[in-house]
């Protein structure tokens, strides 16, 4: 029993640590532009399906074909974001939640015209799983679990070092401070759309890694997604990486009391519990 | 094709009595909810249980899908009512989600994702088909018309006029001795009704309810139509859920017409317009075909 436990804690873990990379992309969207982007589902289905393209359709291996899948999601989500979502926000963050809803059907379509429903696995050498102590870990999820830690070191670095990723930091603080300060807060718009949609490409293939994917891949994750960020505190990127770990670890420990069907409904229920005793969230902002 | 057309009709009664309800909640009232889908699978699940488990009468079955929506749509209202807009978008389409998560798994009750089959019609065995396409037309129309009235008449009392000032200045409004959150709620589930007694309405139409039937595009084909027709606007609600559904069934004939689609192509091709049409309508006509008889705040101006 304490063997299952601690089997469901580390895979938990491990869910939560790759759960953080999309949740991350959100939440930095969150932070600068100030709505809630639908379109992260779609843009973690394309990442997947670019990744899939990469590693299946070129031969690639799993670190070059996750390359591209933050590529291609990142530059489909500066894209769409230009083209579609940036006019909607000076209609006020409802209309542009609404669109990127809209958004995130249509894309999701494009998908599922150009590879049907079915479902599609990567490319993986077959090795066997790591036993010790009783725990089971697959080679493949260490290696997830390293990608998605190097990703968000990564995100970490640029957030902190950067000149562009300190002006981002700025203008989540204070856009009109930022804006005085000579901050061009169209060239900050475009970045954090290429990163946060290219994170969540990035987390999408990630998460297809373990399983398979389909035109839905990003849809299924999205509940968890937000989750996440807005457990964490919707705006705060290590607040998204404590909630990504939250809601990782809470879904698995559910199982222990209920159907796996239900895993989806534990990252509602979160947002609920946290909105109500604590609505900024963990690390982040306020909620109201 | 008769048959058929009026079985658009009655789809089109149905999206009618969503967007009244939604027209309530957002147009009025200035809340946002994605989570319609959830409240008519609600009304649709309670009234086909009722009456096919407990063999409760139709009218009886639908009543109390109706209510069951508003007591669960009072509760997500109160649960809710501090939040800020972006957080309630998030938790309402969570709800639904939700919904259909307990539809597909409580299998004892509600047979998972097979699916409950043989939800009893009204008179379905005393009249043929085409009869009883031709009944529900009437009936679901005769109900278009009450709860038209119904909020209408609730749009232009005192009421109506309370809910308007807390969409357009909460604080005001609570300044000038309205308790914003007693109106919220109520309004909240005055619209949840109506989105359950379409669900219900749904249910014994066509006999048969799943999870499957209730997914997310459901709540933006009823965005939809409101938005097209006009948010804040009761005439605009019908008209826009005509328009709607008049939209969706052309592109199921448009779409064949391409050569060399597969099933899945087509199916993916007509969503991809919905979600476009969407998108376009937003940006090019917020205020929809016919808009509140001002400015709209909801959507001209957000905090």
């Amino acid at each position: 029993m304490v063997t299952e436990i601690l089997q469901l804690l580390l895979n938990g873990a491990m869910a939560g640590t790759i759960l953080a990379v999309p949740a991350i992309g959100l939440t930095v969207i969150f932070a600068v532009l100030r709505f809630a982007n639908f379109a992260v589902a779609s843009h973690a289905t394309i990442g997947a399906f670019a990744g899939y393209v990469a590693n299946v359709s070129f031969g690639l291996p799993v670190l070059p074909a996750i390359v591209v899948a933050f590529l291609v999601a990142g530059l489909v989500g500066l894209a769409t974001d230009e083209l579609i979502l940036k006019p909607f926000r000076a209609a006020g963050f409802i209309t542009t939640a609404i669109g990127s809803i809209a958004l995130t059907i249509g894309l999701e379509n494009v998908v599922r015209f150009a590879f049907g429903n079915d479902l599609r696995g990567y490319d993986l050498p077959l090795m066997r799983d790591w036993r010790f102590a009783g725990l089971r870990v697959g080679p493949q999820q260490v290696e997830n679990l390293a990608i998605a830690l190097a990703a968000m070191a990564a995100i970490f670095a640029f957030l902190a070092f950067t000149r562009a990723g300190k002006a981002m930091r700025a203008v989540a603080d204070n856009p009109t401070l930022a804006g005085i300060k000579g901050i061009n807060d169209k060239t900050i718009a475009r970045t954090v759309s290429f990163v946060g949609m290219g994170l969540a490409g990035l987390g999408g293939m990630l998460l297809g890694l373990d399983t398979t994917i389909d035109p839905l891949t990003g849809f299924r994750a999205i509940l968890s997604i937000f989750a996440a960020a807005v457990v964490g505190g919707l705006g705060s990127v290590p607040g998204a990486v404590v909630g990504a770990l939250v809601i990782g670890i809470g879904e698995e420990m559910s199982l222990v009391i209920l159907s796996p069907n239900y895993r989806s409904a534990v990252g509602f229920l979160a947002i609920l519990a946290v909105l109500t005793i604590r609505p900024r969230g963990i690390l982040g902002q306020r909620a109201y | 094709m008769e048959n058929y057309l009026i079985a658009m009709a009655v789809s089109a009664g149905l999206y009618a009595l969503m967007a009244l309800g939604l027209n309530v909640i957002w147009g009025m009232a200035g809340q946002v909810n994605l989570g319609l889908v959830g409240f008519f699978a609600v009304g649709a699940y309670v009234s086909a249980l009722l009456t096919l488990k407990l063999g409760a009468p139709i009218a009886a079955g639908v009543v109390a899908g109706a209510l069951a929506a508003a007591a669960v749509g009072a509760v997500v209202s109160l649960v809710t009512a501090r939040l800020r807009g972006d957080y309630l978008a998030i938790v309402t389409l969570g709800f639904a989600e939700t919904i259909r998560i307990v539809a597909s798994n409580e299998i004892w009750l509600t047979n998972g994702t097979d699916g409950l089959s043989g939800i009893p019609g009204p008179f379905r065995a005393a009249l043929t088909p085409e009869q009883f396409n031709l009944f529900y037309l009437c009936l679901v129309a005769a109900l278009v018309i009450v709860v038209f009235a119904l909020i209408d008449r609730l749009a232009h009392a005192p009421f109506g006029r309370v809910l308007r000032a807390i969409r357009d200045d909460e604080q005001a409004t609570a300044v000038a001795g309205k308790y914003p959150l007693a109106f919220k709620v109520k309004a909240f589930a005055f619209g949840s009704a109506a989105l359950g007694l379409s669900g219900a309405l749904y249910a014994h139409y066509t006999s048969y309810i799943a999870p499957d039937l209730f997914l997310p595009l459901l709540t933006l084909y009823i965005k939809l139509a409101l938005l097209a027709g006009g948010v804040g606007n009761n005439r605009g609600a019908v008209l826009g859920a005509v328009v709607v559904v008049t939209f969706l069934e052309s592109t199921r004939f448009l779409v064949p017409l391409i050569p060399g689609l597969s099933h899945v192509q087509g199916a993916a091709l007509r969503e991809f317009i919905i979600s476009a049409a969407l998108i376009v309508t937003l940006r090019l006509r917020p205020q929809g075909l016919l808009p509140e008889a001002r400015m709209h705040p909801v959507l001209e101006k957000e905090k």
